[in-house]
């Protein structure tokens, strides 16, 4: 068995995580420049209808003559918008019950596991659906919250796991006889510690998150109009697939190269919190 | 042995079963503590309050919570899911009916995907320092970040709306009563399913495949004598397949999903359909149905899936590790 231990720690940053980076960073830039600049009014009709791409209109014109890169990129700050709020919500739940039933009796812990275990093969979609489905009006509040209930049976799962195998550590024994409470233990010892392996998980189920409310839109079950999520975006491109094919290109090229970016950005997390993974793919 | 496999699979059916009852809860539940009220699926948009309490009697939405569950579980006990708040027609006799598309579309997209990734798979673990091999990842790669109805509609627009080979949506009105326009009608849809799913199984099909061939037993069968297609055979498949096959049955699943939502990209008259009208009208008995039925089969492919990995692999059987 050859081992290969890595001369140069400092080479651990992959290009593929760097890849993730710039992709990410571009999607967080483009959709903070929406707030205060873009090319055209999101509403307004600036050019012909279904007009193909061209310098003045670099995705072409949606049906109503709408600018559709202008629509694109405001759709980067929907989906970090979707992402950061699911994935938020997924965890102050998930992270909670979690560590609740990392700490719980064997008894309780059991049936949380149990339970969790029921929750994941619902997939996070048909939850969703439900949720929507359940709600007076869709809304980007419903979507996001749909998602985040979601997610977060899976993100318990993972605390649970990987609190139960930290508590198991001699450090946590010692905090204890030395008089910490367990709240203090949480915080000192036990998040920190799962932290890195925690964040990989948030990370990919930001990805997933994006993607999801992508469908749910498409579906007609998201944001309703003047918001220009990607999923609606390809929905009303759809609708004029025969006349204008060019229009569905854009929006779906920008959810790829986030969810791309996300996923790149985890697997580079991944190995940062485990150095035994480095050079090792 | 064969008394642990009998008593593991009767374990696994008491979780299936639990599982399945709080499913049933918790769908209940969902659909019913948040806001909006079923009635409104029955009323225009002027009801007066004497409709409405009219229209909240004949769904039974104004009965207390707990009768209503009572109902919901005793009808579902007698293999009921009630009736259409909007049609009044039979929620099962509906799903039955939706199923002739989506059941098809699910396995014939999961038998393609299969077909597709495992080739796949072994070539990228055996050739990954070949460009090929690395195509296939980046393949892979790309498919696990694209959505399935992006992948639709570009498929539409390129083999449907410019090079004319198939249909771009829609179905035979008299479903499979002329196999060949049903099963063309579905072959686009089941292409686009099948490419999804496939780069996800191709990344399991080509770890599994360099575990097992970087592995001591096969060496070991090797120093014994044996060639190495024998060894392969022998020790390699069935090593290698537990892992996918766990994997499989969660693929299986999102599969289904897949279709679902793919559904609504070729107007397919599927389970998909059926649940997203029922969701824009409100029609609680439909959506319960159809997401009952939907947990209902993930969690039956789950249970299949662990039964066949203890037999599969009897180390499995003797610790019962790995639930």
């Amino acid at each position: 068995m050859t081992v290969v231990l890595s001369t140069a720690p400092e080479r651990a940053v992959s290009w593929t995580f760097r890849i993730g980076l710039a992709l990410v960073a571009l999607h967080v830039g483009v959709g903070l420049l929406t707030l205060v600049w873009t090319p055209y009014d999101p509403t307004a009709m600036t050019g012909g209808r279904l007009s193909p791409p061209s310098l003045a209109h670099w995705a072409g014109t949606d049906r109503l003559g709408r600018d559709v890169f202008t629509q694109v990129m405001i759709g980067s700050r929907i989906a970090l918008q979707v992402g950061i709020g699911a994935v938020a919500i997924g965890a102050a739940i998930g992270v909670t019950i979690g560590l609740l039933a990392a700490f719980a009796t064997r008894w309780a812990d059991d049936a949380l596991a149990a339970t969790l275990d029921i929750l994941i093969a619902f997939p996070t979609l048909l939850i969703a659906m439900l949720v929507v489905a359940a709600t007076e009006q869709a809304s980007l509040g419903t979507a996001i919250l749909a998602l985040g209930i979601a997610l977060s049976a899976i993100l318990a799962r993972l605390t649970r796991i990987l609190a139960k195998r930290v508590i198991l550590m001699d450090y946590i024994v010692a905090a204890r006889v030395s008089g910490s409470s367990w709240p203090s233990i949480v915080v000192v010892h036990i998040l920190p510690n799962i932290w890195p392996t925690l964040s990989v998980g948030f990370a990919l189920q930001f990805g997933l998150a994006v993607i999801a409310e992508a469908s749910l839109s498409y579906l007609g079950l998201g944001a309703p109009p003047p918001n220009a999520s990607w999923g609606r975006i390809l929905q009303e491109a759809q609708g004029t697939v025969y006349t204008a094919p060019f229009g569905a290109i854009a929006p779906g090229l920008a959810l790829v190269s986030l969810s791309i970016g996300v996923n790149l950005l985890a697997d580079g997390l991944r190995d940062l919190a485990d150095p035994l993974r480095r050079g090792r793919r | 042995m064969g008394s642990s496999l009998a008593g593991y699979v009767a374990r696994r059916f008491l979780i299936l079963v639990l599982s399945l009852l709080i499913a049933a809860v918790v769908l209940f539940v969902l659909l019913r503590l948040l806001p909006g009220d079923p009635a409104n699926a029955l009323l225009g948009v002027g009801a007066t309050p004497e409709q409405i309490a009219a229209a909240r009697a004949q769904v039974g939405s104004d009965l207390p919570l707990i009768v209503q569950f009572g109902q919901f579980a005793s009808s579902l006990a007698s293999f009921s899911l009630g009736t259409s708040f909007v049609s009044n027609a039979s929620v099962l006799g509906e799903i039955g009916n939706r199923m002739s598309v989506t059941a098809p579309l699910t396995l014939a997209g999961f038998a393609l995907a299969i077909l597709i990734a495992l080739p796949l798979g072994i070539v990228a673990a055996v050739r990954g320092h070949r460009w090929y091999g690395a195509a296939i990842s980046v393949f892979s790669q790309l498919g696990i970040a694209i959505p399935v109805f992006w992948l639709g509609i570009l498929l539409v627009s390129l083999l449907a709306i410019r090079w004319r080979i198939f249909p771009s949506g829609g179905f035979p009105l008299r479903g499979w009563e002329r196999p060949g326009e049903a099963a063309l009608a579905l072959a686009l849809p089941v292409l686009t399913v099948s490419l999804v799913i496939a780069a996800s199984l191709v990344r399991y099909v080509r770890a599994s495949t360099i575990d097992v061939l970087s592995s001591d037993y096969l060496r070991t069968a090797r120093a014994l004598g044996e060639t190495f297609p024998e060894a392969l055979i022998r020790h390699g498949i069935r090593n290698g397949a537990v892992p996918v096959v766990s994997i499989l049955g969660i693929e299986l699943a999102t599969t289904f999903l897949g279709a679902v939502v793919v559904e609504k990209v070729f107007a397919l008259p599927g389970l998909g359909s059926m649940l997203l009208l029922a969701i824009q009208q409100r029609d609680y008995p439909n959506v319960q149905g159809v997401l009952f039925i939907s947990t209902l089969l993930v969690l039956i492919v789950g249970f299949v899936a662990d039964v066949l990995q203890r037999l599969i692999d009897p180390r499995l059987r003797a610790t019962g590790a790995g639930r």
